[in-house]
């Protein structure tokens, strides 16, 4: 009786293996195409050596010695080299706007989560939420500049109340409006993975915070905070992956005028030094993939997913 | 840890959402130091009303007083009750000891004299071994006792259960039942439990409240309550009993105390065709058909069935002695 069934088991096991396989095959495919092979591309490349009119394969670490040369020393003015200062440049805006879009995210999904009772109200506001992401980013973008342009509304309003007397220069093309276009575009990235956290908190954890006497903060802290870290955790990379390869952004919303490691990508790309680019696209993943494995350290996302 | 316990008295407590009024101005009073189960179906208020008492939820009338005290709009911390959440509601990203000590962090109690009152509860449900687990890795059973020590560390003088039983699975449910009423004996003070099933709150309570759309129906001990229900409603919620119409009266009848036999004697006999017969183990469950009568059932004891056996279809008379009338409220 017992032979039979090992021998139809022993049969079936290896016919359920390569229907897994098979059924793993299409993503493994797409990724393989769209996400391994440019990677390796890309690190190929950085390798290679180019002069001005053609680029000639060959492993060699000029590129990345080229990027940071100078680096080991301060400039003659004090600063850093071009590659170090446009990165703690990046990394300030990354900084910035990741402290801004978590505050602003949490209190939006907060609201959203535990104010807003009926959940048909919640979809609404969710869904209005996205609006500005009926149009696209750049038209969004685009959309400040007559907010806060020298003749904008802003400072039309400001001259017309008489608060300033001529108008004020930061609000274009600065660290200001960066970072402003930044929080506008890269909210909703924050709200939505820490409102998934937050609807998934039990709200007798709560009650039982308030019959333990927590007053609302103290609740807020310890107990909501760490059960949304999840959503934290997840919002926060998606924001700072998007900041620090950005150029568009900080190209439109910065009159050109401020350096990005996005940007510098993107002009030598456009100059043919494609090996260059690629290096420094290198460099550029390593810092985010840093930051990254930082943040993951925080949390056991896979446990918590 | 000796808690001081005080009577806990409701007076015309009433919950209104929007319409519909969900406790109708019940009175009730519960003695210091007694286990109080509020027993009914869903929806009969149980639970509002026990929530009212923990002050999650606001009583749109009446007052609760606690040892002479009126806790009716106190914050829930400061009224000398504790909740025992239904699935318990430990914080799961806490450790153990830090969900008992919970609530002294929150009052700002130093680390080390938080950690030391909580092993010591810890200690008293036998949980030291478990301080640093979390909660997800406890079973239903040792979730309990974290629930009760986090519960016990702020000294209440009332415990508040919401059908704390109700996430076990029936084996442990018998035995944390065991378990909840011990404690109750050894701390001494007062437990007030809410519970749809009326085992449960037969095997623990001092008192069983009997809750029916808003309304207390009977207050009485298990004893009195199972003898003597005081409407068709605690009859029929209870079970083990049926309900006759005699003319314009009800009655209940205690099925234990039916007999069934195959010729007519006697004043109280009532015939009928048996619908189906169940075996139990200690008794045999016979159902029966009687003419202008709800559902009516017997319960034999297993060697008096087995003396005279029937079967379904056949016509039996059911008998039973006065004395175990019991003539309810119309």
């Amino acid at each position: 009786m017992s032979a039979p069934a090992t021998a139809t088991h022993a049969a079936t096991r290896p016919l359920h293996t390569i229907a897994a396989w098979w059924q793993a095959a299409p993503f493994a495919l797409v990724f393989l195409l769209f996400f391994i092979v440019p990677l390796v591309l890309i690190g190929m490349v950085s390798l290679w050596d180019f002069n001005e009119y053609e680029l000639i394969p060959a492993v060699s670490l000029r590129n990345y010695l080229s990027i940071f040369e100078g680096c080991s020393h301060l400039t003659d003015n004090g600063d850093f080299c071009v590659t170090l200062s446009t990165y703690l440049s990046t990394l300030k805006f990354c900084f910035l706007v990741w402290a801004i879009t978590l505050v602003l995210g949490f209190a939006v999904a907060y609201f959203l989560a535990f104010h807003v009772r009926s959940s048909g109200m919640q979809t609404a506001l969710f869904v209005l939420c996205t609006v500005p992401f009926w149009t696209s980013n750049v038209i969004r973008m685009i959309s400040w500049v007559p907010l806060l342009g020298r003749n904008g509304l802003v400072n039309q309003t400001l001259m017309g109340i008489g608060l300033v007397n001529e108008p004020v220069e930061w609000l274009l093309f600065s660290d200001f409006s960066v970072v402003l276009a930044f929080v506008h575009l890269y909210t909703m990235f924050m709200i939505v993975p820490i409102f998934n956290s937050m609807m998934r908190i039990d709200r007798s954890l709560l009650e039982a915070a308030t019959d333990a006497g927590a007053s609302g903060w103290q609740t807020l802290w310890n107990v909501i905070v760490p059960l949304s870290k999840t959503g934290i955790i997840i919002g926060s990379i998606f924001v700072i992956t998007i900041v620090m390869g950005d150029f568009v952004t900080i190209g439109v919303m910065g009159g050109q005028q401020i350096a990005s490691v996005g940007k510098i990508i993107q002009v030598q790309t456009s100059y043919l030094q494609f090996p260059l680019a690629a290096a420094n696209a290198v460099i550029l993943l390593a810092v985010v993939l840093m930051i990254i494995y930082g943040l993951t350290r925080l949390v056991d996302i896979r446990k918590e997913l | 840890m000796q808690q001081k316990s005080a009577d806990l008295e409701l007076v015309k407590l009433t919950k209104r959402y929007g319409d519909v009024t969900a406790v109708h101005a019940i009175d009730l009073r519960v003695a210091a130091g007694s286990y109080c189960c509020l027993l009914g179906p869903s929806g009969c208020g149980k639970t509002s009303t026990l929530r009212m008492i923990a002050g999650h939820e606001l009583a749109s009338d009446g007052d609760v007083l606690l040892g002479g005290r009126n806790i009716t709009l106190l914050p829930a911390a400061e009224r000398g009750t504790a909740m025992m959440f239904q699935s318990y509601a430990l914080f799961p990203h806490l450790s153990v000891l830090d969900n008992v000590a919970f609530s002294l962090k929150m009052r700002g109690i130093g680390k080390a004299e938080r950690h030391k009152r909580a092993h010591d509860l810890l200690e008293r449900v036998a949980m030291t071994p478990y301080a640093q687990r979390k909660p997800s890795e406890l079973s239903g059973g040792q979730q309990q006792r974290v629930a009760l020590a986090r519960a016990l560390i702020t000294e209440p003088s009332v415990l508040l259960l919401d059908e704390p039983l109700s996430a076990l699975d029936p084996f442990l449910r018998i035995r944390m039942r065991a378990e909840l009423k011990r404690w109750q004996h050894d701390l001494g003070f007062t437990f007030i439990h809410v519970t749809h099933s009326q085992e449960e709150a037969m095997a623990l309570s001092d008192q069983v409240v009997v809750m029916n759309q808003g309304l207390i129906e009977q207050v009485a001990s298990p004893h009195d309550l199972f003898n003597a229900p005081a409407s068709e409603f605690v009859a029929k919620f209870l079970g083990g009993h049926n309900v006759i119409r005699l003319g314009d009266a009800k009655i209940a009848l205690r099925a234990d105390k039916v007999r069934l036999s195959r010729d007519a004697s006697g004043d109280n006999t009532m015939a009928g065709d048996v619908l189906g017969v169940e075996y139990q183990g200690t008794y045999v469950l016979v159902t029966m058909n009687l003419p202008q009568q709800d559902d009516f059932s017997v319960m034999l004891p297993e060697a008096d069935f087995f003396r005279a056996p029937c079967s379904p279809g056949e016509r039996m008379f059911a008998q039973w002695n006065s004395s175990d009338v019991h003539r309810l409220a119309s």
